[in-house]
């Protein structure tokens, strides 16, 4: 097969760097391929970290991605252990942490993002942070013994930090400063029916309050300060408030930077240069605006993407990904298609918060732009995708639903 | 070419029964089924894509 057959490197080996480099393979890219990656294990999925790596379901083993057969059958230099710590684009060069200057023709930028801290957050024993597989490990041994644990932040991971661990016996408070856990990305009312979910197995959901200051006792957290005034005692605290992406290492090297690399519909960020993952800011044409998406199924399918353009150039179409995530909360699995941040109203059209099993459409202007489905079977949901990938209008999609509960922001 | 699946992994997306409706399918759980174990060639760009894209990668490609 024809095609590029040069020297691409890839800087960051989790999943959608390792998507890259396959995808690369499978077209048949026949050049140098090197991976650099700033931990020290090959490529391994994250989203086990905050369910069954976290409940001790799973060993570590499994949550690797590929066997290693097949790493050696990419015929690619895995550079591991290694950070990137700058860019000379025009010189074609990568400097690592460790002084090595690696060349490249093709440079793919997948270095993802990292927990955001708190303002002014302490370094305590017992504060922990979820992205690594150490990060994972650490609170779940602590798990084993930890009587009271305070999530703070309510979204997805929190969530399901919080139900791992209520499942594991803990006595579990989150702390949300919105209306409703979730409430910022999927709507206060269906926010309020995941805190109720939670409440429902106990955890103490505390919102619209925001942690003020820790309490340590030496070295090691003993509680929080909220910012009415409660104290909450804890034997550890997890802080999963967002995600920043990991572009500081890029700061001079002249490359867009704005929440992300912002790049374009091939997730080119300038010639030669294309950014993949969670670090990536690219256009949408579905959606008309630049997204950055912290999805696993996204962090591959973008991946695949990049390194067709690298492969076909001008034949390689854009990239119009309909987002595709899944959270589980309990025995409940959260699943849902779009963008639904930023949404105008939410209308549930089928099933009812009570009981937490519908499904709810996310408008945005006049399209549908958003689907979430909590607790129903998988297949119901999969067929709503195509609302989505086809902008369906908002007033098509409500005509044949006999009484949809139309929830407005 | 043989397909291998960890069911226990499977985190129920369908993107495979997307990619690949006739060698994937999903239980009434979501669970993954394989509906052809050895596929004929002409099924390997979207099974390898399938396996590519599986956000538990619990599909696996084996050369025999």
């Amino acid at each position: 097969m024809s095609g590029f057959d040069g020297r691409v490197l890839i800087v960051g080996a989790s999943a959608s760097g390792l998507a890259v480099a396959e995808t690369l393979r499978r077209e048949g890219f026949a050049g140098r391929l090197t991976l650099v990656g700033d931990e020290v294990h090959p490529p391994y999925d994250r989203p086990p970290l905050s369910k069954q790596l976290l409940s001790g379901e799973w060993d570590k083993e499994r949550v690797a991605l590929r066997r290693s057969a097949d790493l050696e059958a990419l015929s690619a230099d895995f550079v591991l252990g290694a950070a990137a710590a700058g860019l000379d684009a025009e010189a074609g060069e990568v400097f690592l942490s460790d002084g090595q200057r690696l060349g490249y023709e093709r440079l793919v930028i997948a270095t993802g993002v990292r927990p955001r801290r708190l303002p002014g957050q302490p370094a305590l024993v017992g504060i922990h942070t979820m992205r690594t597989l150490e990060d994972s490990l650490t609170l779940s041994h602590r798990l084993k013994s930890c009587r009271k644990l305070v999530v703070v932040g309510g979204g997805f991971l929190g969530a399901e930090i919080a139900a791992v661990a209520r499942g594991l016996g803990s006595a579990v408070t989150l702390v949300e400063p919105a209306p409703a856990p979730l409430a910022p990305a999927l709507g206060e009312r269906v926010g309020e029916s995941i805190a109720d979910l939670h409440r429902e197995r106990g955890v103490d959901v505390r919102t619209g309050v925001a942690v003020r200051e820790f309490v340590a006792n030496g070295s090691h957290v003993t509680g929080v300060v909220l910012s009415d005034g409660t104290e909450l005692p804890a034997d550890d605290v997890v802080v999963a408030v967002g995600s920043d992406p990991n572009v500081e290492w890029l700061a001079t090297s002249g490359l867009h930077i704005d929440n992300g690399l912002v790049c374009d519909e091939y997730m080119e960020v300038a010639e030669n240069v294309y950014a993949s993952g969670d670090v990536a800011r690219a256009y949408n044409p579905l959606f008309g605006e630049h997204i950055r998406v912290e999805h696993r199924t996204h962090a591959a399918e973008q991946g695949m993407a990049v390194a067709r353009r690298i492969m076909r150039e001008a034949a390689a179409d854009p990239f119009c990904p309909v987002p595709y995530f899944w959270s589980d909360q309990y025995d409940l699995k959260i699943q849902a298609y779009g963008n639904l941040r930023g949404h105008d109203e939410v209308a549930v059209v089928d099933g009812q918060f009570e009981g937490h099993r519908f499904l709810a459409l996310y408008r945005r202007g006049d399209r549908v732009t958003g689907v979430l489905a909590m607790g129903l079977p998988p297949k119901v949901v999969h067929g709503q995708r195509k609302l989505i990938a086809e902008r369906t209008e908002w007033s098509s999609a409500l005509e044949n639903v006999p009484s949809p509960v139309v929830v407005a922001q | 070419m043989r397909i291998e699946v960890d069911a226990p992994k499977c985190v129920t997306s369908g993107q495979c029964v997307m990619i690949a409706p006739d060698v994937f399918d999903q239980d009434d759980d979501g669970i993954v089924i394989v509906l052809d174990e050895n596929p004929a060639e002409g099924q390997r760009g979207v099974v390898e894509e399938s396996a590519a894209v599986c956000p538990a990668a619990a599909i696996f490609v084996i050369e025999d």
